[in-house]
């Protein structure tokens, strides 16, 4: 088992709480399931690394439950309750300095310390997605259907730092809807890219005065589901609910190229922290990596359950980690 | 036409020093034809190779005449110019082709009959399902993931007895008499169908009310330019919609020797074919339409057969003259369908998920791989 989960690159969560590795250099997959009883309510809704090394994968369920798997030694280790099923399903998973952020979907965000209290904060109704940052650990995003962009610093817990606003009224003057389904932070600046369920993509920047998206753009008629950022700069992969993957190009906002291949929704979508490889995991029960530089199909994998939510999850030899969901 | 075969006539006499003469004298390339057929029965002494394709035929014919088939390599049927002589020169070949072709045959039957059990066994014909390239998702019957995946997904319910099927038929506002009279025919296959004019209303307002009153199946029948031509299959809690077209209806009325109409039993179900996870999830969508206890007194059974990605529905009325023998009826409508995508949840095409959808330009790229 210890063997099988370190050759393991791309992690996947599925519908029936396996979560599996797929080791892409052997060209196979592996299971990994607790006690043998797999039931639907254990499905997994986020995966996340648990520490900076990438030795442990915390996997979040329906049932409200926090499983944390080691790599190294093949099972999982810890499990800790984290809210009931009645609250919600888990929207994000997060670790900052040995605490835990969860997030569910009627809006609750809570901070997980061992001994002290839990530092909690309401995101708001319906949240789809929420995010850590990166480079600082202390903020989180979160945003959903009516619940637009919010930045969150942990440290203060009481107001977002940063709230967006709707675009302007369309063309028949009539408000247009928001529905935040996934956001990623762009390193190395405060900028925040959200793909929403109208099938726009949009920045944000926090340190402009303005709270209105600085780059909208759009993709497809189809609702986007997933979003990652590739290593290089100034693009984004998006994908929709019809399985398509786009490259979008971040300066000007316009489709660079798509990537072919997936037949159902897009579920998980993530890009390799360093190569130029992207994993895709679809409702059509297969696991696909693409390269981002020609986009062509590297490798395809039968994924055989259906994916949840935000469940890929990379890890490289140089600790890469995709966590999607 | 007539005076020129009638000149053509006096030529057959001139010998071929004339031939040059006779070529001027053709107005029509009708004649040619006609000309060369002449020839050809005509034993001519071997010319010189020249340009002159007539020359070449006459060669050709008396090379033919000594036995060979063979043409000379610098030959090309597709270098004659004149349509009329490249057409029977075509035929010619193809004609040697075939006698070549004959001709092996009956050699190897001859050798196959004289070996007699010591034959190597005969070589099985390709077809396009024998080329099949081996899909990875094709569900192998011990697999545990699967098993379980089924065992709770949106038709456990059904399959495991909890719910009776209820289906609800309609059509695309408006329809035409064609599909009313499918959709009524529909109705007596399935049994517990009720069909209800769609009055214009919407999909996504239909099903909480269907819901409500117990259905369990939706089926939308599409229409366009009087013909029914799609179907949305929705299957009612929360489960997948299914939507194929519809091609080659037939009506009953339309049937040749058909039997009388089907009666209320309930009819056996065979599912052919669904072999891979996708054929799976249809092939169940299928057989939820149907009570799960069928009533062997009514010897009727439906049929989806699925090959190369299209699902063909025919309905019978079986009898078993003797142990070996059945005699079949077909009654009821037939008609085939094809998957064009399968969405997660009840009908909503703009912001559902959908599990598979058919990308035609993607499929067209190899011919041998199929998804049901």
């Amino acid at each position: 088992m210890a063997d099988k989960s370190q050759i393991c690159s791309v992690w996947v969560g599925s519908e029936t709480g396996i979560l599996k590795g797929v080791s892409l250099s052997k060209k196979q997959a592996f299971n990994f399931c607790e006690f043998s009883c797999l039931s639907r309510d254990q499905e997994v809704c986020v995966l996340g690394w648990g520490d900076p090394q990438e030795t442990e994968v915390l996997v979040g369920s329906v049932n409200g439950t926090v499983k944390t798997f080691s790599t190294e030694k093949g099972i999982f280790t810890e499990t800790r309750q984290c809210g009931e099923s009645t609250q919600g399903r888990f929207t994000g998973l997060a670790v900052t300095d040995s605490a835990l952020i969860t997030c569910v979907e009627t809006g609750l965000l809570r901070v997980w310390k061992e001994g002290s209290e839990t530092v909690e904060i309401n995101a708001g109704k319906n949240v789809s997605r929420m995010r850590q940052n990166p480079s600082q650990c202390n903020q989180v995003a979160t945003g959903g259907k009516e619940n637009g962009l919010k930045v969150w610093d942990l440290e203060r817990p009481e107001t977002p730092i940063f709230t967006s606003k709707n675009v302007r009224n369309d063309w028949l003057d009539l408000r247009v809807p928001e529905w935040v389904r996934d956001m990623a932070f762009i390193p190395n600046s405060d900028k925040i890219v959200t793909c929403t369920g109208l099938h726009q993509v949009r920045v944000y920047d926090p340190a402009s005065p303005q709270r209105r998206p600085v780059l909208e753009s759009e993709f497809g008629e189809y609702p986007l589901t997933a979003l990652s950022l590739p290593a290089n700069k100034d693009s984004v992969v998006v994908g929709n609910t019809q399985g398509q993957l786009a490259i979008l190009d971040l300066r000007k906002g316009l489709v660079r190229g798509c990537l072919k291949g997936l037949a159902g929704g897009v579920r998980g979508l993530q890009c390799h922290p360093s190569l130029p490889l992207v994993a895709s995991c679809g409702l059509d029960r297969f696991l696909r990596v693409h390269s981002l530089e020609d986009r062509t199909l590297q490798h395809t994998h039968t994924a055989h359950l259906n994916p949840s939510t935000q469940t890929i999850t990379w890890e490289a030899s140089h600790t890469v980690v995709f966590s999607e969901s | 036409m007539r005076t020129g075969f009638t000149a053509l006539k006096k030529v057959k006499i001139n010998s071929d020093a004339n031939m040059d003469i006779v070529e001027a004298q053709e107005i029509k390339g009708t004649f040619t034809k006609k000309k060369n057929k002449k020839q050809k029965k005509q034993p001519t002494p071997p010319l010189t190779r020249s340009d002159d394709s007539m020359v070449k035929e006459t060669e050709t014919e008396h090379v033919d005449m000594l036995g060979e088939s063979a043409f000379p390599p610098e030959f090309r049927v597709s270098e004659i110019k004149n349509k009329q002589r490249r057409h029977l020169m075509f035929m010619k070949l193809k004609l040697e082709k075939r006698k070549q072709r004959m001709a092996m045959k009956k050699k190897k039957k001859k050798e196959r009959d004289a070996l007699g059990d010591k034959a190597p066994p005969k070589n099985v014909p390709k077809t396009i399902e024998n080329q099949r390239i081996y899909d990875e998702t094709t569900v192998n019957p011990e697999d545990e993931e699967v098993a379980f995946d089924e065992g709770t997904d949106e038709f456990s319910a059904y399959f495991n007895r909890l719910t009776h099927p209820k289906v609800l038929i309609t059509t695309s506002d408006r329809p035409r008499g064609r599909t009313v009279r499918f959709c009524r025919q529909l109705a007596t296959v399935i049994p517990d169908a009720h069909v209800y004019y769609r009055k214009g209303l919407a999909l996504k307002k239909i099903i909480p009310q269907c819901v409500a009153r117990g259905f369990t199946y939706l089926m939308v029948i599409n229409e366009d330019r009087k013909v029914p031509n799609g179907m949305v299959l929705c299957h009612l809690p929360d489960g997948p919609t299914a939507h194929f077209k519809v091609s080659s209806v037939r009506l009953r009325k339309e049937m040749k020797r058909r039997g009388k109409d089907p009666t209320e039993h309930s009819p056996e179900v065979i599912l052919n074919n669904f072999t891979t996870r996708l054929g799976h999830s249809i092939g169940r969508l299928f057989a939820a339409l149907f009570p799960h206890d069928p009533q062997f007194v009514g010897r009727q059974v439906a049929t989806f057969h699925n090959q190369r990605d299209f699902i063909f529905f025919r309905f019978h009325r079986y009898i078993f003259k003797n142990e070996q023998r059945v005699g079949i009826q077909e009654l009821g409508p037939r008609f085939t369908l094809k998957l064009r995508s399968l969405q997660k949840g009840t009908f909503d095409s703009k912001f559902g998920e959908y599990e598979w959808i058919l990308k035609r330009h993607e499929n067209d790229v190899c011919r041998r791989r199929f998804n049901l």
